[in-house]
């Protein structure tokens, strides 16, 4: 008998741990849903952690207002399988409130995003937040622990990160401070999708090859929708495309595709030459706009 | 036939080009992506460099970049035909030797640079004697920078010479050599003419087709409990499942186990992973363990083979790593996390400290500092169940935590 294990089953192992964990030592913890692959696959493991549980934390969506409509359709008809309590942190009501202001040409609401997960984690007393993000992603990305510290203030300290010994993860913190957990952190984008595969996942619509009115702005191709303030020249046209991330629609990039299915996704993956984020307009703003970011507070 | 994962971590001196090493693995196996290409071009224009900086692919941080430094691990994932890999790419500056800790905790190879000028420095001996205490199963070292010594045979001999005498008191079992240049990629992927009195493989090579021996200890059977899952509905209304995962040995349905601390017997009645049961658990699985019997087990509780118990005590000896620039304080107290347990502990005695040079051990005037390699001895407040740590990576290693400031202050391995 040879005691081994495949790869996906050695990342499942590990994620699942680090559910288990984030629960264990955490009174109060939330799950962040973005509707997009990863939360699925993360959501997916959450429920084989405390199966036949229900999972013992809720979802939290940070809805911009700016969604892909197919998204929204996919959360709520995820949450009511699951049987988990939804939170929606609403960008509009923070907008509203005179907290933030999408004063900005494309009309993009990613950044005003950190300020109402901020407030809901503040809101809702959360320890702890877990989400999907890997270290493949993005290079700054690729400097995060399972456990990452945040501070009263929500922000990431990367110059001064606790050191990460094995599997042993130190969940100390004081009033106020939390944690953001991420346990697909040594997943990549091929094996996400490889597994979406194995455990026949169900995904958004939006990933698949489908027809959409487009427009291409600075080398980006964008779903076209009343939220796109078109510029001089700029048109409207209707392409094949698929989205390999989800996130805000005034920012996530199209790739010209036709993979339908989950194993053309997988073939068209592992023959890209285009990083997963590379098509995403709010990595672009700066060499280290990411780290920038998340060291505001974003997922 | 799924392929093989090698996870590695690469360490030494600071400028030793760690970084330069990883972008020019990462850019001769085509595991960049066209759009990290372009931006790192970019970025070396911006810099002003006359060549593509292949370091600013891993160094992400904004102060990374700015002082051409590596401050913190950074993990890249890439595959060829043979194998997948994850390389942990750690610091190299002393300052920062916590973070080189952090990413070889978890790796199968430590693969070591040196600065073929400067030959074996202190951080090469730091990172070979950290790399033996975490019991990193293998060691490549790789003489970087040839073409500043002229590709001379007799550079790297005298290093490969120096850097065995040091690991021969270490107790290292596999160590490889390799002469390279990562900034033009001589003998990284390719073999390179200008080193043609080099016979061996290159590094790749070597990465693609060392032997990788399972690190698990299979026959120690112990399952520390993570979570204990009771649905408490309608149709499970008597479940009670012990979640955790395997931390060694083999479990199977019908085993009789022993609850620790309190030590009741029971049986394994199935062990659960999702929907399906398993005939067999081991590490690392995650798992659902249920009993025969309803017995007072919660978080932080060991399941164990009767014939084959673990060490149970409250005083341990053990080597640390100190991060903390906080000296370590003989007599203090300490959070002590151990598996998913976690208790309170005081510093009994200092016993020595390491002189990473010499390897000779320091005991008068002892005071423990950031980057010290110790032995020391605790109390536990509550007993632990520990194996040695080399016996058991997972039964043998605990963190120690500031009860003030809550950071991470040591990494300790249970001798």
């Amino acid at each position: 008998m040879i005691y081994t294990v495949s790869h996906l089953q050695n990342l499942e192992s590990e994620a699942i741990f680090v559910i288990r964990e984030a629960a264990a030592e955490f009174e109060s913890c939330a799950l962040l849903f973005s509707g997009g692959k990863d939360s699925a696959v993360l959501a997916h493991l959450a429920h084989k952690a405390f199966y036949p549980s229900n999972i013992p934390f809720p979802f939290v969506h940070i809805d911009t207002g700016h969604n892909f409509p197919e998204v929204l359709t996919f959360r709520d008809r995820l949450i009511q399988k699951l049987g988990v309590k939804l939170i929606v942190g609403s960008v509009e009501e923070t907008i509203q409130q005179g907290k933030a202001s999408d004063q900005n040409s494309n009309g993009s609401r990613n950044q005003i995003q950190s300020i109402t997960l901020l407030e809901t984690i503040e809101k809702h007393r959360f320890g702890a937040c877990l989400g999907g993000a890997r270290r493949d992603e993005e290079k700054a990305r690729a400097k995060e622990r399972f456990f990452s510290h945040r501070n009263e203030f929500g922000e990431w300290d990367p110059k001064n990160q606790r050191p990460e010994l094995w599997h042993l993860f130190n969940a100390r913190k004081k009033q106020g401070e939390h944690f953001r957990i991420f346990p697909l952190s040594n997943w990549t984008e091929l094996d996400v999708w490889t597994y979406i595969s194995q455990e026949n996942l169900e995904l958004p619509s939006v990933y698949f090859s489908h027809v959409r009115e487009c427009v291409k702005k600075d080398g980006i191709i964008l779903a076209h929708s009343p939220y796109l303030q078109l510029k001089n020249g700029e048109k409207v046209e209707s392409l094949k495309v698929r989205f390999r991330t989800v996130g805000d629609m005034t920012c996530t990039g199209a790739t010209l595709s036709s993979a339908e299915t989950v194993e053309q996704i997988i073939l068209e993956t592992a023959a890209s030459r285009i990083g997963e984020r590379g098509g995403r307009g709010d990595d672009q703003f700066s060499e280290t706009a990411m780290e920038d970011r998340k060291k505001a507070g974003y997922f | 036939m799924e392929k093989e994962l090698l996870a590695f971590a690469t360490a030494g001196s600071v400028d030793d080009g760690k970084s330069t090493l990883i972008g020019r693995l990462l850019y001769d196996t085509k595991a960049l992506f066209d759009d990290q290409l372009i931006h790192a071009e970019k970025a070396s224009r911006r810099k002003g460099l006359s060549f593509t900086d292949l370091a600013l692919i891993t160094d992400g941080l904004r102060a990374e970049r700015e002082q051409g430094i590596t401050i913190d691990v950074a993990y890249r994932y890439f595959s060829t035909p043979k194998r997948k890999f994850i390389i942990a790419d750690t610091p190299g500056h002393i300052q920062y030797t916590r973070n080189m800790v952090t990413g070889a905790s978890t790796v199968n190879l430590a693969l070591i640079l040196i600065d073929a000028r400067n030959g074996v420095v202190e951080q090469t001996r730091r990172h070979a004697l950290i790399s033996s205490l975490l019991k990193v199963p293998h060691l490549l070292v790789c003489i970087n920078k040839m073409d500043l010594v002229d590709w001379k045979e007799k550079v790297y001999e005298k290093i490969v010479q120096e850097f065995n005498e040091f690991s021969a008191r270490l107790g290292i079992s596999d160590i490889q050599y390799v002469p390279i240049c990562a900034l033009e990629g001589d003998n990284v992927v390719e073999s390179s003419s200008r080193l043609s009195w080099y016979k061996g493989p290159t590094l790749l090579w070597i990465l693609e087709n060392l032997h990788i021996s399972s690190d698990y200890n299979l026959i120690d059977c112990r399952f520390p409990v993570q979570y204990v899952i009771r649905p408490q509905t309608q149709e499970n209304h008597d479940y009670r499942g012990y979640a955790g995962r395997i931390g060694s040995g083999v479990f199977k349905p019908g085993d009789k186990v022993v609850a620790l601390p309190a030590g009741f017997s029971s049986t394994i009645t199935a062990i659960d992973s999702y929907k399906t049961q398993l005939k067999e658990a081991f590490p690392p699985l995650s798992v659902v363990i249920r009993l025969e019997d309803d017995l007072d087990i919660s978080r932080g509780d060991m399941l164990v083979r009767p014939n084959n118990l673990p060490e149970i005590g409250q005083d341990l000896d053990l080597m640390i790593c100190w991060f903390s620039t906080k000296p370590l304080v003989s007599r203090g107290k300490y959070w002590l996390k151990h598996t998913t347990k976690q208790v309170k502990c005081i510093v009994k005695e200092l016993l020595y400290k390491i002189n990473i040079n010499t390897l000779h051990r320091i005991e008068d005037n002892l005071t423990i500092q950031m980057n010290d390699i110790a032995r020391i001895r605790i109390r536990t407040s509550q007993p632990v169940f520990w194996d040695p740590y080399s016996r058991s990576k997972t039964t043998g290693s605990v963190i120690f935590i500031d009860e003030a400031s809550n950071e991470t202050v040591a990494a300790g391995m249970i001798l």
